[in-house]
């Protein structure tokens, strides 16, 4: 350990590549985040299964990107219990249909992606989010704690434990000898989450959809007595997150690695983001998804992987802490 | 005649929006005390400021002669003062009996005590104390399910469950059906009477301050107005001028 | 029959089952065993999530911390635990049956006691918090454990320690653990129901009506608190300890501090059988435990698929659970009285409750 923040010292350069990842990967938490503050401000739903949404947006990018074998048809009689088994072909099966799917490349998977999550949230809305909008807040905890199991579990069946990449193919590049290395992507992918947040900010203030989302933030009442149709609000707004979120995972299948049980992690990093930066706080929210993104590379590179993981839940607790702390003074508890 | 509260000088803003503004009074020892003003015009603020809700800018609070401005609630709770809440609160999921029991005084309370049953003599005041608000023949039910008066009436017998040195009442008769309104006057004087308990009150309707109280102090935008008699604060201009509306001019 | 004379003979029923259960059926002796640790898991997350409001999604911290202190003082009674954990198989290690029980009773006791001290310290961290944080901070706190301890090479780290080997033949060892296992359970569930039945019982469910009004109220809520989580991690502690010698072999994220799975099953099963009761617990972790056989056994691959399916559909459809679905059905059972009238007034005024919800004000 000591090795390694003394390597820190002597070679400072390693120092611009650890601010540099941690940054890249941070724009992408910061992403999810804003979507997690969205529908925790909006319909005060505390949204446990935002990292799976995440990864299950990577895996609609990286599944895109690769080259497939689609077949429909009748699985001969080895019932692996769901047409997802089609994925992992029985060769005794009767196929209708088959065709090799041509790959296509992440970025353009990007789009697809959330396309797909925005239907897909909309889904969830109305089956399970619109039946615990309005309950005690622990339901919409649990609830959502259940569908990221479920969601889980369902992309492991399906395409298996292991990590996956999507490949996209562009250049490294490499500075000051070949200390620092950074690939085209990375810059690609920074640019483009930045511009998704400049996309979404921009609906949410000048949209008229926006603006009834926000005055519905405000006092759903007020905005349903106003002629607002908050239902048709609150199953966009959570749509919109999980849209957010499938962008958010696609960037992260190009830029890092997906797997189907990564996405509690993600979850507790937008929860960490949010509770550090606070409800409604934009630059807040950008400031401690980069910052954590930064912490979460210096501890995996001074403390080594097993504490990688460690730091995010440890600042979680951390900032619940001081967060207490400070309120305390104010002879009020943290609400 | 001693003073029970000592307020002196209170200030309290919350943001740029100053709710109290160098409040000085007094309550007195087994008086009852009215407390008015307009919406708006710090009221309870000022109770929050006393049990302990949040901190006071500047300025002290004496209960009994011990400063208690920066105690916190259970603390202050437990030195014998007592609020009730403007929205009634009670325990909604828990029947009257048990809502009552839970409210008896916490003060010389051990860490054993927890795991201890309650004595019968502590059922029983409880269900006098029913009798008393009138709610014996509810006491089983779940209180959730009573009416909002009902409600109201139950929270007053939690406090005085508590055995409180002073009690503070926030609107004891707001959202009461108005038949009703003279039996609770009648029950508060017996509990101030009776029991020896303080009252301090904060009320809008003006009969029931007038009828109840021995003194009354009135604010408006978070000065303190006037203080005095209900007759002489019935006909003090600044008072009527502050409740219409009209230009009224605070002694500086 | 009385009322009295019935539960007594319901008790007894139950007793005398619970008794003869590994007899009967030896094959799931530890089927069984594990329902009673569940057991012991729903009644007393209920202590806090059910009874007070404070929905912990941490408190199978106990249970892990619990399992790695009785390791620890098994093992460092006779060896060096960091030497044990580093020559893990290449060395033998013997306990005598003297050694191998002394280590086990005084690990489960040390298991409870150090509990109870994390719980204390623990209780100034995370009461400060409320609602969903509450919620999130436990979780974090025993993700947090998991982590830390598999990066801690003096207990083995991510590799685990095996524990001592039970000095006798597998039958004998797996009826030992039964009634360890029942003893524990039936211990916990005597105890809660003691605790409830006197002030502790109304000071919880004041704190979770209102905490605001039970701390205007004067009641020491830190200290109702405490307790709360003191008592449920002292038996949570302890049956650490058993389930960690019945498996033989701890590491940190699965067996220790398997915080999605155990640390979930206890609050599903609380919702199930109805939590803030006290049979509830008891017959949802029943319950679950069945149904978690059946999947288990029919439906491999598909099982957690069908749990998390569970979850939803318990926390959307069916929150009151078996026991408060009962109640509300038949509320003359349960010696509640229902005022058909004021029930009327009730649904005529306004539903919609005017305070703000607390989780509301996020700032």
């Amino acid at each position: 350990m000591m090795d390694n923040l003394s390597l820190l010292v002597q070679v400072p350069v390693l120092n611009i590549q650890l601010l540099l990842d941690g940054i890249f990967v941070g724009s992408i938490f910061a992403l999810a985040a804003y979507g997690l503050a969205l529908v925790w401000g909006v319909m005060n739903v505390k949204n446990l299964a935002q990292g799976d949404f995440v990864i299950m947006g990577g895996y609609i990018a990286w599944w895109l990107s690769i080259d497939v074998n689609i077949w429909i048809g009748m699985p001969a009689f080895n019932f692996d219990f769901l047409w997802i088994s089609a994925l992992h072909i029985s060769t005794t099966a009767i196929p209708f249909l088959e065709f090799m799917k041509p790959a296509i490349h992440p970025i353009f998977g990007l789009p697809v992606a959330v396309v797909v999550m925005f239907g897909f949230g909309w889904f969830i809305y109305i089956t399970i989010i619109s039946r615990v909008i309005g309950k005690d807040m622990f339901t919409s905890l649990l609830a959502t704690f259940g569908l990221a199991l479920v969601i889980s579990q369902l992309l492991n069946l399906a395409f298996g434990p292991e990590v996956q990449v999507a490949e996209s193919g562009f250049e490294v590049n490499s500075f000051f000898d070949g200390m620092v290395t950074v690939a085209n992507i990375r810059f690609i992918s920074l640019i483009l989450a930045g511009l998704l947040a400049a996309m979404v900010i921009t609906f949410m203030k000048f949209s008229r959809m926006g603006q009834a989302i926000r005055a519905t933030a405000q006092d759903p009442r007020a905005a349903k007595v106003m002629g607002i149709d908050t239902e048709r609000i609150y199953a966009f707004t959570f749509a919109l997150n999980a849209a957010i979120c499938g962008a958010a995972g696609a960037l992260i299948s190009m830029i890092w690695v997906i797997q189907p049980f990564f996405g509690i992690a993600h979850s507790i990093r937008s929860f960490v983001i949010v509770t550090a930066a606070g409800l409604g706080n934009l630059p807040g929210v950008i400031i401690a998804g980069l910052g954590l993104g930064v912490a979460e590379l210096y501890s995996g590179f001074v403390f080594g992987a097993e504490l990688q993981q460690f730091t995010v839940v440890g600042l979680l607790v951390a900032i619940l802490v001081w967060r207490q702390i400070q309120q305390s003074r104010h002879r009020q508890p943290v609400q | 005649m001693t003073a029970m509260i000592e307020v002196k000088d209170v200030s309290k803003a919350f943001g740029g929006i100053i709710a109290n503004d160098k409040i000085s009074l007094e309550v007195p020892e087994g008086r009852v005390t009215g407390l008015i003003g307009p919406n708006g015009s710090g009221k309870t603020t000022l109770f929050n400021s006393i049990v302990g809700y949040h901190p006071i800018d500047e300025g002290s609070i004496k209960f009994e002669g011990v400063e208690i401005s920066d105690f916190r609630v259970p603390k202050i709770a437990r030195l014998g003062l007592l609020r009730t809440f403007q929205q009634t609160r009670i325990y909604s999921k828990m029947n009257c009996v048990n809502n009552m029991l839970i409210s008896v005084n916490h003060r010389s309370e051990r860490f054993i005590d927890l795991f201890r049953d309650y004595p019968p003599e502590l059922t029983e005041k409880a269900e006098q104390l029913l009798d008393f608000v009138g709610l014996y023949s509810k006491r089983k039910l779940i209180s959730g399910d009573l009416s909002f008066g009902q409600q109201k009436l139950l929270e007053f017998a939690m406090a005085l469950m508590n055995e409180p040195r002073l009690l503070l009442l926030d609107e004891p008769t707001a959202g009461i059906n108005p038949t009703l309104i003279n039996g609770l006057i009648d029950r508060l004087r017996r509990a101030a009477a009776e029991m020896g308990v303080t009252l301090f009150v904060i009320e809008h309707n003006m009969p029931v301050i007038m009828n109840l109280a021995d003194s009354i102090y009135c604010l408006a935008n978070g000065r303190l107005l006037a203080h005095g008699s209900p007759d002489e604060i019935q006909s003090d201009e600044r008072v009527i001028n502050a409740y219409l509306g009209g230009h009224y001019t605070v002694d500086d | 029959m009385t009322f009295k004379q019935k539960q007594l003979a319901l008790y007894g029923i139950l007793a005398v089952a619970g008794i003869a259960a590994p007899f009967v059926f030896p094959a799931y002796t530890f089927q069984i065993t594990v329902m009673w640790v569940m057991i012991l898991f729903a009644v007393t997350w209920d202590i806090m999530g059910g009874q007070m409001g404070y929905n912990s999604l941490g408190n199978i911290f106990f249970f892990g911390a619990g399992m790695y202190t009785c390791a620890i003082v098994q093992i460092g009674l006779y060896y060096d635990v960091a030497q044990y954990t580093a020559s893990y198989g290449a060395i033998k290690v013997d306990f005598t049956p003297e050694q191998y029980f002394t280590g086990l009773v005084l690990g489960i006791i040390a298991a409870a006691l150090v509990c109870v001290v994390f719980a204390v310290i623990l209780a100034h961290v995370v009461f400060g918090l409320r609602g969903p944080y509450f919620a999130i901070g436990t979780l974090g706190v025993t993700l947090s454990a998991g982590e830390l301890t598999g990066a801690w090479e003096y207990v083995g780290g991510g590799g685990g320690i095996a524990l001592p080997v039970f000095p006798g033949e597998p039958d004998d060892r797996a009826l030992m653990f039964y009634f360890m296992g029942f003893g524990l359970a039936v211990a916990t569930f005597l105890f809660v129901k003691w605790m409830f039945s006197g002030r502790f019982g109304l000071a919880a469910n004041a704190i979770r009506d209102d905490e605001e009004k039970a701390e205007g109220m004067g009641i020491r809520t830190m200290r109702v608190k405490t307790t709360g989580f003191a008592v449920a991690a002292f038996f949570l502690g302890m049956s650490g300890a058993v389930f960690g010698n019945m498996i033989g072999f701890i590491e940190p994220l699965e067996v220790a501090f398997p915080s999605v799975t155990f640390g979930i099953f206890m609050v599903i099963m609380c919702l199930l059988g109805g939590k803030g009761t006290l049979w509830g617990p008891v017959i949802g972790a029943t319950l679950f435990h069945a149904f978690k056989e059946v999947t288990w056994t029919y439906m491999l691959g598909w099982q957690w698929v069908m749990l998390g399916g569970l979850i939803i559909v318990l926390v959307v459809f069916f929150q009151q659970g078996v026991l408060g679905w009962m109640q509300e059905k038949w509320p003359e059972l349960f010696g509640i009285e229902v005022d058909e009238g004021a029930i009327a007034t009730a649904l005529a005024g306004p539903e919609i409750d005017e305070r703000p919800h607390r989780g509301e004000a996020a700032q």
